[in-house]
Order: structure tokens, then sequence, then C-alpha cells
């Protein structure tokens, strides 16, 4: 019986350019993304039929979610913030399909994402607020006493946020895989032990096709959550005073 | 974990059955890769979407939106205008409506006018009669009295002629009378 942690592997394709099974997975999730939506508004219907309905629905539910955090002028963000969320979003699902990969499973990839995001609230906070930017660590009407170690705290909460922004995502869908693989695999063991174990192989099957259903909610609530953080995060790049 | 890399290594053949592989997302010799691709395909992801697929999407929800207030504006326009035909309705019943009491206050007046002069004509007309009736009843009167003292003459000189068998003298008959009257 294969491991639970096989399904994680990275495969390759082509060594020659470095093209694994994951690469495969990332493109075929963007693939989706990009002509899924192109062919849900390939008509421009001002009454949107069912797919030009789900795409506006997901563009006005990543547009709502940063306005409400950043308020108008967080837009500017919107193009990161939903290929961010629908990348998440589509990759985690395509994870569900049984037998394929799941790109964000690898700590790798959220890191990546992450830094990404950290990488945007630094470098905008930066060039739009210049050193003001600073006062992101410095919160007012602190004593002076206690100023440093706020300070220190401030500035280690920030420096946490790349690490579980990423490693929440990653641990997510990890566990929830490997937890359907031990399920899916009690299955096979029990019906292979035979006998009066056989009878019980149903048992953990209704346990794989229950968390089967959480894991979809966690996909989804998973790539929920990176985004509102993002766009938490990018409230501080836009407005750095507390 | 070290040792379990290494054991991954140096087995070849991957999905073997009960083969000790590491622990993939910590195989550092795959992060290059993955980071190249992700990077590859976030940057395509990114670039059709901010470019391509985004406007399309934003611009149908502008459009709408855009035509809904127009259509909006221009039902509030056609209220309006109706609010103001109704308005310009109500104006000129309610002129009309005066305009008829005017009328029916002209013709009232006309017609009253018209029926008091014929009532007066009436009037005068009657008082003339009766002021003419009562002439004439009192000249009768006044002729019916002077008649009075003839026949009483005549009467008296009659009676005392039978009385008397002879007629009395009218000078005295009229004396006499005249002595009553008074």
């Amino acid at each position: 019986m294969a491991s639970p942690i096989e399904q994680f592997q990275i495969k390759p394709l082509i060594p020659v350019i470095n093209f694994t099974n994951s690469s495969a997975f990332m493109i075929g999730a963007a693939a989706v993304i990009v002509g899924g939506l192109l062919y849900a508004t390939r008509k421009r219907a001002v009454v949107p039929g069912r797919s030009q309905s789900v795409a506006e629905v997901l563009h006005d539910f990543v547009a709502n979610t940063l306005v409400d955090a950043t308020g108008k002028e967080g837009m500017k963000f919107f193009p990161l913030v939903f290929s961010l969320f629908m990348f998440v979003l589509t990759a985690n699902l395509l994870g569900m399909i049984p037998g394929f990969f799941t790109v964000t499973s690898h700590i790798i990839v959220t890191f990546a994402l992450a830094m990404l995001v950290i990488g945007t609230v630094v470098v905008y906070g930066f060039v739009k607020h210049g050193t003001h930017f600073l006062g992101l660590f410095v919160p007012s009407g602190v004593p002076g006493w206690l100023l440093p170690f706020i300070v220190v705290i401030e500035l280690i909460s920030f420096l946490s946020r790349p690490i579980s922004l990423s490693l929440r995502l990653f641990a997510n869908m990890l566990a929830g895989h490997i937890a359907l693989k031990v399920f899916a695999g009690f299955v096979v063991s029990l019906l292979a032990a035979g006998g009066a174990l056989t009878i019980l192989a149903p048992l953990p099957l209704l346990m794989a096709v229950a968390l089967m259903a959480l894991e979809f909610l966690v996909a989804a609530l998973q790539a929920y959550v990176f985004t509102v953080l993002t766009c938490i995060y990018l409230n501080d790049a836009l407005h750095p005073g507390h | 974990m070290a040792q379990a890399q290494t054991n991954h290594a140096t087995t070849e053949a991957p999905g073997g059955a009960h083969e000790d592989i590491g622990f993939p997302p910590f195989e550092t010799e795959t992060y290059a890769g993955q980071l190249l691709w992700l990077a590859i395909t976030f940057v395509v992801l990114y670039t059709l979407l901010s470019r391509l697929v985004l406007p399309r999407l934003s611009g149908i929800i502008e459009n709408r939106r855009a035509m809904i207030a127009s259509d909006l504006d221009d039902a509030a326009a056609m209220k309006s205008r109706a609010e103001e035909a109704g308005t310009a309705y109500e104006k000129s019943l309610s002129e009309a409506k005066t305009r008829a009491q005017a009328l029916a206050q002209e013709t009232r007046a006309k017609l009253s006018a018209e029926s008091d002069v014929k009532r007066k004509a009436l009037e005068a007309d009657l008082n003339q009669r009766l002021a003419e009736a009562e002439a004439t009843i009192s000249s009768k009167k006044s002729e019916a009295m002077s008649h009075v003292d003839a026949i009483a003459r005549d009467t008296a000189s009659a009676i005392i002629e039978r009385l008397t068998g002879k007629a009395p003298a009218p000078q005295k008959v009229e004396a006499a009378l005249n002595q009553i009257k008074a």
C-alpha cells in the first residue's frame, strides 16, 4: 500500500526544464482560471447566464473583501488579490480530484505566495509613505518606557506574517489530504484483512466521504482566509498609521 | 529526515509499494523548479487576468450598473413628465371649472336681471291697472254717493206724498235732509 505522503511527491515530467507534475498542475490551474472566466464572460450578457453569474460573484466577492479591508484605494491591488484568490482556490479544488496533485500542499509554493504579498506590502509601503511606513511598528499613544517592547512585538508580529500565512494554507492542505489518504487506506487494509475486519471496511469509507466534504470546505475556506489576510496586510501598506 | 532524503535520492523507481520516501514538501532540491514554474505561471496568470479577464468582467458589471442607472434616470424623467402632465391637466381642469362657474354666474345674473326687468314691468303694469281700477271705483263711489241725496229726496218726498197726499216743496225736503246729514 502506498504511503499517505506519496501523493505529495514531485515527479519530473520534462527534467531538462525542471517541468514536474507540480508545474503541470500550476499551469492547469491557471488555464482553468483564465479559460473558465473567458468562457463564462464570452457573451458579455447584461442579464448573466449561470457561468457568467459565477464569474461575477467571484469578482464581486473578492472586490468586496478588498474594499471592506482597505477602502476604495485598495482596488489598485485588485488584480493581484483576485489572481491570488483564484490561484489558491483553483489549486486547492483541483487537488481534491482523486489522483491530482495539490500545488498548495507544498510549503515552498505557499511561502512564495505569502512572500509575494508581504513583498508587495513592504515595497508599496516604502514607495508610497517612505519612512512613515515604519510608523506601522510604533503605535501612537504608548508610554515611552513601553515603546521598545511594543516595537519589538510589532516587528516580530510583522515578520511572522509570511510564515503564518504560508503555513496555514500548506498545513491545511497537507493534513487534509493525508487524513483522506489514511482513511481511504484503512478501507483497503480492512478489505484485505478478511474475516470480521472486512465487515468494518465501510466505516472508514463513510469517514473518507465525510472528510471529502470537509476538505472541499477547507479548500474554499483557506483560499478565502489567504485572501482576507492579504487584504488586511495590504491595508497596512495603504494606511500605515495605527 | 536527512536520512529519508538520501534514501529517496538513491531510490530510483518512484511509486514503489512500501518505498521509504522522504517528506516531499521538505525536499529542498525540488524548490527551485517549483519556484520557477510558480513564477512563470503566476506572472502569466496575473498578466492575463489584469489585462484581459478582469477588464472584461468589470466592464460587464460596470456596463450593467450604468445601464441600470440610466434606465432609472429615464424612469425618473418619465415620471416627472407624467407628473407635469398631471399637474397641467389639473390646472386646466380647475381653469375650466372656474370658467364654467363664471359662465354660470354670469348667466344667472343675466337671467335674474332679465326677470327683474320683466317683474318690474309687470308690477308697474299691475300698479297702473290697480290705480286705474281704484280711480274707477272711487269715481263710481262718488257718483253713487251723489245719487244718494237725490234718492233720499225722491224717497222722502214720495213717502211724504203718500202720507200727506200732496208733494212737499223740494226746498223743504232739501233743508230737512241737510239738517239730518249735519
